[in-house]
């Protein structure tokens, strides 16, 4: 189709289409809103989630584990996570596990992203989490459990629970493909290692026995052990 | 009949290519990779399997919307330019008009199929990958065949568009659906006829929401047995669909 001069193109025309333009940039430019912290809705019941996948469950439990994990970053804020509601955030996981009860993503935000807060009850609700859904794949979700056993006996200070969770390991967690070394986490929870020591250990095993492959993944646990460690040399440096 | 039949899908492959139809799904697949790779990136773990969840996701209901709207915009243009008038009266059969679009529109989906499979190569084994892209083409199939039913009965673009899109969300939604009514199916008898209403649904639709599952690419698991079900089951439906389409077009008078 041959193509006219633009002095085809009546000059209203090509003033609307300059003006409209203009006021779209000039909208734009207008300032943006103060942000504010949204909160976190409760998650759906299962069945409305599986609805809403149109059978893609699998993809929706990583879009969902996604969205919650960039949920504490919102335009222009970045909230902590004491800010975050943790009954919430575990309705969430839950949902997200249900939908794919083979991902690995949900236990291991609980143990490794939410249970870094420094607010006991919330840290407690997510070990409670990782506990309470070991119990229904033990030899697969047995390396978040071991996390969790670490996190209570070093941020909590709860030998009792450490236990109980090192308990369940070797007493539940006995498939083929659970290493012998993760049914004596008891007998790590009764040395006296301090937490980046003991992280160092659970995961430097995991990586020996192929657990963690995902460069993700290893990016992220050593980015923990550093944050330990600068936590412990912090306290060290604080001590009189 | 073979012979017209043969040459209307020839013709109709040769108007989806020359509506760039390979285009469009080379650039859908360069997009769903790129987006997939952003998420994937995002993920702290599993990123591959994030990946491919997301890739596979998008390819399918790109490839579902891809070929579904092909159907009816053509067949809609065919029908607004008179097209159809002309070949329905020539001296061959209504059947093999029908039979011949569908022929074409069918191997067209080859096309999203086989491409978006090899995609899938790079997540998952060969033999998983090769389930995915087969239950993918029965699918396309079936949309390719619901639509071209919904262009021919409604005769108007956007009527067939929303009656395929809705077909094709009811069709993947109805495990879920059925899930829900039989779970509040104890609460009462207006519940207990809605639950009996989603089944008698169930019963009239493809289950798409077992086709092309993302969990062969994540987690293996696709089996011979399975897949022959699926194609057998498409068979059948794509069977059903021509019927009531042929029913429709043999009662038309132009």
């Amino acid at each position: 189709m041959p193509i006219k001069p633009l002095s085809a193109v009546p000059k209203g025309v090509s003033l609307l289409l300059a003006g409209t333009l203009a006021l779209q940039l000039l909208w734009q430019r207008a300032p943006p809103e103060p942000p504010r912290a949204a909160a976190l809705p409760a998650a759906p019941t299962a069945a409305a989630l599986r609805l809403a996948s149109l059978g893609e469950p699998l993809a929706m439990s990583r879009l969902l584990m996604l969205s919650l994990q960039a949920y504490d970053d919102q335009p222009g804020l970045s909230l902590r996570l004491n800010q975050l509601d943790y009954a919430a955030v575990a309705g969430w996981l839950d949902a997200a596990l249900a939908l794919d009860p083979r991902s690995q993503y949900p236990l291991l935000a609980a143990s490794q992203v939410y249970a870094a807060s420094s607010d006991p009850a919330r840290v407690r609700l997510m070990l409670d989490l990782v506990y309470r859904r070991f119990g229904d794949d033990p030899g697969r979700r047995w390396p978040w459990l071991a996390h969790a056993a670490l996190v209570a006996r070093h941020r909590l200070h709860d030998l009792p629970l450490a236990r109980r969770y090192a308990q369940a390991i070797r007493r539940q967690a006995t498939g083929p493909g659970v290493p012998a070394w993760a049914r004596e986490m008891e007998a790590l929870m009764s040395q006296d290692m301090n937490e980046l020591e003991d992280a160092r250990t659970l995961i430097g095993a995991l990586i020996a026995d192929g657990q963690i492959t995902d460069p993700h993944e290893l990016r992220f646990l050593s980015e923990r052990l550093d944050a330990i460690a600068a936590a412990q040399a912090a306290a060290a440096r604080g001590a009189p | 009949m073979l012979r017209p039949a043969l040459t209307i899908a020839y013709y109709t492959v040769l108007e989806a290519l020359r509506n760039r139809l390979l285009w469009l799904c080379a650039l859908m697949a360069v997009g769903a990779v790129g987006l997939a790779g952003f998420v994937g990136d995002l993920a702290l773990t599993e990123s591959r399997q994030t990946q491919a969840a997301l890739l596979a996701a998008a390819l399918r209901l790109g490839a579902v919307g891809l070929i579904g709207t092909f159907v009816v915009t053509s067949m809609a243009r065919e029908a607004a330019d008179k097209g159809q008038e002309l070949l329905l009266a020539l001296a061959m059969p209504r059947a093999a008009y029908l039979l011949g679009k569908l022929a074409g529109f069918g191997a067209l989906a080859v096309l999203p199929a086989t491409l978006f499979g090899a995609l899938s190569l790079a997540f998952a084994a060969p033999a998983q990958s090769a389930a995915w892209s087969v239950s993918l083409l029965c699918e396309l199939w079936i949309v390719a065949a619901f639509s071209l039913l919904c262009a021919l009965s409604l005769n108007q673009a956007m009527p067939a568009l929303a009656a395929s899109a809705g077909f094709y969300l009811l069709a993947r939604a109805i495990g879920g659906l059925q899930l829900i009514g039989h779970a509040r199916a104890r609460g009462g008898a207006g519940q207990q006829w809605l639950s009996g209403g989603v089944d008698l649904l169930a019963a009239a639709l493809p289950h798409l929401d077992q086709f092309t599952r993302t969990e062969w690419l994540l987690y293996g698991g696709a089996d011979p047995a399975a897949v022959l079900a699926i194609v057998l089951h498409s068979a059948l439906y794509i069977g059903l669909l021509c019927a009531a389409a042929l029913f429709d077009l043999y009662r038309k008078s132009f």
